[in-house]
């Protein structure tokens, strides 16, 4: 069943900034773009699982730490000529606190 | 959008350009139009500079297609192949082909191309005479070849050699007849001329030269050739190859204006606002162009208009030329004969078959003419483009870039002949098959695209060259080569020194002011542009910095490594240290398990694997025990190495241990356009390598010789010598003055040795030596930047500055 997870205040990720959400299973990146959008991908770049939280974001891609890809954070998709794909989620943000769907 | 909303695209002429057009524009703008094309040859795009290897059995018909008729499906482009455009109505806005369609335009595209010129001999119209421009000439050849023996082939011009050598090829005996005594005198000078005709003779070409023809002979079917000079020649077959002409006679009726071909302006666009034109039927700028790599720069600039994005503009384009003959390898470019005020480079090696001419002005490369060694070419075109002046290395440039500095990779470097499986990128491990596969398979035709699609050097770019032969090699001869005007990143049309020109002169004060008053494509821009940005900001207003537009390694102030840990490395200043040093250090490897430590080649201790989380724990305990950011993790000052000097070792002159300290006190935490590396050695053994360094000093009896640009990475380079110094004082001053200059002056990611290439030492030494009053502002604003520069950063963090970034969100799972 699907329930929105409180994440963090919005205002402890700086604009085009990111943080490591810790779950069970795996890392998320949380990611806030201008005009408080908030993105959520797991923090696996698909190349070779570098940690996309550490990229640089701009518009709504990341470019991976590591190796430079480039990855849409609406898609999980690796953009320009790579191929391979990761998970996002469905983030909301209300009252000033970010929402993940679990 | 539904469709009807969609305007209307009509391309006529299914060839390289218009097809290269609607591919840029799909990029840009997918949906905006409904798009049809017309094409007179009943076959989709293929690759018209490769019907040579065609011809010569080298490759197939399928193998040079670029867009077969799925590709069209699958953009959901209405394709009439067979179709040759009879009229265009420019009122009613419609095109009208042959067999009576009708086709309604916004928007028109004209790519009529070119067709062969045919001279006006008598007996022209007889069977077997044809010219060598599309599939139906080469399907001619190749089943006269069959049928008949004799061929001749007049003209020796680029497009006449590869006509002939394909017809050998099919088994054929080939004259070639040219009218000029030496051949492709358009594009080689007579002593290359001559090695290629030898060359080719000794493939069994033969040669008629300084023949005019006079008359075409034979009945129906061509059975000979007769000359001005009242003799004559046997043939089956006449291929015509003398050049080719604009075809733009459809234009022209409709009253588009013409001249020698139809004239457009910047942006591609004729003389009637809705119509287009592009490829070998334009006139630009009063040039007509018979080459590929125009195409594609002219392609990129009418779809960024067709997209109504109306930022791109055709400027003109420096062509170079390469002949498709297996086993033949020849290069030109610009004027390779020069006049009275120029000067020649030459290499001539008549028994290897070398023969290597550069003609300069001033210095600079205004013409290049290679035969047999034709590697560089594309290195001495692109410093000519670019007018690099190469007064510091004239002495060696026609062994190559390989000698220049360089002890990396030598000669070893004859494209055709290496293995499939050779290396040619090895930082990302791509080897030749693997581009010439990407090549083939994906039809990539400029060095972007093989970097974005095999990594191919892509990241220290020693292997450009190889890559782009191979490129050249596998395309032919005029792939699209960089554009001479390189943009910062994608984001803009802006070059690096453009970007830093204008934040300089309207004082621009942060990121989004750049952006917005330089007109960006993205609001955001890439990680690209923000890095070099962030940089160009700092470097004009100290202490500026937007975390956000720094690379990680920059922003957590450690290396990130491949398993998402960081490395950490302590400054030791001179690389001097004590035992509460060491211990301190072995205190904190020990408190926090660091799993493995190395001594760098900086003189430092490295301690690897340390999660984000405890950076912040690490710091703390660094900066009690008094040390602070060591940046080897920065595109900044990195380490001062030095040698022992004269305080132990019997040979040492000076103090080098304590000038280093001075050195490193004065530079440490600056920012720079890259990682920057000073050296101190105590006398000229040079034991701290110091002739390698972006900054050495090598300490002599007399006092110390300051050396700069040198490189110990991929392509080691030497340091030059500056000046010789008397005093630490002086050296201080003339460290901190280069060294502002090389921040104020190189582009972002430009280490010392490329920047020093670049520019020139000359440039160099005016700025640093010979104006003292110019030295003292450098020194100062040098001093001013290193304010804010030297407040520690661990220090900071370690005091809890921007804390988040180090912690992670836990939250509770639920099930």
């Amino acid at each position: 069943m699907s329930q929105w997870l409180e994440i963090v205040a919005l205002e402890e990720i700086p604009i085009l900034g990111s943080r490591v959400l810790e779950t069970e299973s795996e890392n998320i990146a949380i990611f806030r773009a201008k005009e408080d959008k908030v993105y959520a991908i797991k923090d696996q770049c698909p190349h070779k699982q570098g940690p996309l939280s550490q990229g640089i974001m701009h518009g709504d891609s990341v470019t991976c730490p590591l190796h430079n890809w480039k990855i849409s954070l609406v898609s999980g998709e690796a953009l320009g000529a790579d191929e391979g794909c990761t998970n996002v989620y469905e983030t909301k943000v209300e009252n000033g606190i970010i929402y993940l769907k679990s | 959008m539904s469709l009807s909303t969609k305007q209307n695209l009509v391309l006529i002429g299914n060839g390289m350009a218009g097809m290269r057009t609607i591919e840029e524009l799909l990029k840009l703008e997918p949906e905006k139009y409904s798009i049809t094309v017309f094409g007179e040859e009943p076959y989709g795009n293929y690759n018209r500079i490769m019907l040579s290897p065609v011809l010569a059995n080298e490759k197939t018909l399928e193998e040079v297609m670029l867009n077969d008729d799925s590709w069209y499906l699958e953009n959901n482009i209405r394709f009439k192949k067979g179709k040759k455009i009879a009229n265009i109505d420019r009122v009613l806005k419609q095109v009208i082909a042959e067999d009576g369609t009708e086709q309604p335009y916004d928007k028109l595209l004209i790519a009529t191309g070119s067709t062969s010129f045919m001279l006006p001999l008598v007996g022209a119209d007889k069977q077997g005479v044809i010219g060598f421009r599309d599939v139906k000439d080469v399907d001619t050849m190749i089943s006269a070849a069959k049928k008949y023996k004799k061929a001749v082939v007049i003209g020796g011009g680029l497009l006449g050699l590869e006509a002939a050598n394909g017809l050998m090829k099919q088994g054929m005996d080939v004259t070639v007849v040219h009218i000029n005594d030496f051949l492709m005198e358009r594009q080689l000078d007579k002593a290359a001329s001559t090695m290629l005709q030898k060359s080719l003779e000794e493939k069994g070409m033969k040669f008629l030269m300084s023949h005019a023809s006079k008359e075409i002979l034979g009945d129906e079917r061509v059975k000979g050739l007769s000359f001005q000079n009242g003799t004559k020649i046997d043939t089956d077959l006449l291929v015509m190859a003398v050049g080719i002409k604009p075809n733009f006679e459809l234009a022209k009726t409709t009253g588009i204006h013409c001249e020698r071909g139809i004239v457009v302006n910047d942006t591609m666009q004729t003389y009637d606002p809705n119509i287009y034109a592009i490829g070998e039927c334009v006139q630009h700028r009063g040039e007509v162009y018979g080459l590929v790599a125009p195409l594609f720069e002219q392609a990129k600039v009418a779809a960024n208009h067709l997209a109504e994005l109306g930022y791109g503009r055709y400027e003109g384009t420096v062509t170079s030329t390469m002949l498709k003959v297996t086993g033949i390898s020849l290069f030109s470019a610009g004027d390779f004969n020069g006049d009275e005020d120029t000067e020649e480079l030459l290499f001539t090696d008549f028994a290897s078959g070398t023969y290597k001419k550069l003609i300069l002005r001033d210095n600079i490369i205004i013409g290049v003419c290679l035969y047999g060694d034709t590697l560089d070419g594309s290195w001495y075109f692109q410093m000519m483009k670019d007018g690099t002046n190469i007064s510091d290395f004239r002495d060696s440039i026609l062994f190559g870039q390989a000698h220049l500095g360089d002890a990396g990779h030598g000669d070893e470097t004859r494209i055709a002949a290496m293995a499939d499986n050779a290396e040619i990128c090895g930082c990302n491990g791509v080897c030749k098959s693997e581009i010439v596969n990407a090549i083939t398979e994906k039809k990539l035709f400029t060095l972007d695209d093989v970097r974005a699609h095999t990594k191919a050097s892509a990241s220290c770019g020693s292997c450009t060259g190889l890559v782009e032969s191979l490129l050249a090699h596998t395309v032919g001869g005029d792939y699209s080569q960089a554009p001479s005007k390189k943009p910062l990143c994608t984001c803009t049309e802006l070059t690096h020194e453009e970007v830093r020109t204008a934040i300089r002169k309207l004082g621009l004060k942060d990121h989004d002011d750049v952006r917005r008053s330089l007109n960006w494509k993205t609001e955001d821009g890439c990680s690209v542009c923000r890095q070099a940005t962030n940089y160009y900001l700092l470097c004009e207003i100290p202490g500026y910095n937007d975390p956000e537009s720094r690379f990680i390694n920059e922003r957590a102030h450690g290396n990130i490594q491949k398993d998402g840990t960081y490395s950490v490395v302590p400054r030791m200043f001179g690389g001097m240290c004590t035992p509460k040093d060491l211990r301190a250090i072995a205190d904190v490897a020990d408190k926090f398990k660091v799993p493995e430590m190395k001594v760098t080649g900086g003189q430092r201790i490295d301690m690897f694997g340390i999660k984000k989380e405890d950076l912040p724990l690490v710091w703390k305990d660094l900066s009690e025990a008094g040390f602070v950011s060591g940046h080897a993790y920065g595109k900044a000052m990195r380490t001062c190495k030095t040698c022992i000097g004269d305080s132990w070792c019997r040979m040492g002159t000076q103090d080098s241990t304590s000038l280093g300290i001075k050195l490193e006190e004065l530079t440490w935490g600056s920012w720079m356009p890259h990682k920057y590396k000073l050296a101190v050695s105590g006398c000229p053994r040079n034991c701290a390598e110091a002739t390698i360094k972006d900054f050495g000093v090598v300490c002599v009896d007399s006092g110390y010789e300051i050396h700069v640009g040198g490189n110990g990475g991929i392509k080691v380079r030497v340091t030059d010598f500056l000046i010789k110094l008397d005093t630490e004082e002086e050296v201080l001053e003339y460290c901190a003055a280069f060294s502002q200059f090389y921040r104020e002056d190189a582009h972002y990611l430009e280490r010392t040795a490329p920047w020093i290439e670049r520019v020139g030492l000359d440039k160099i030494k005016a700025a640093v030596l010979d104006d003292e009053a110019n030295r003292k502002a450098l020194y100062e604003r040098f001093v001013v930047s290193q304010k804010p520069a030297q407040i520690d950063p661990w220090k900071k963090h370690a005091d809890g500055a921007d804390a988040n970034q180090f912690k992670s969100i836990k939250i509770v799972a639920t099930a």
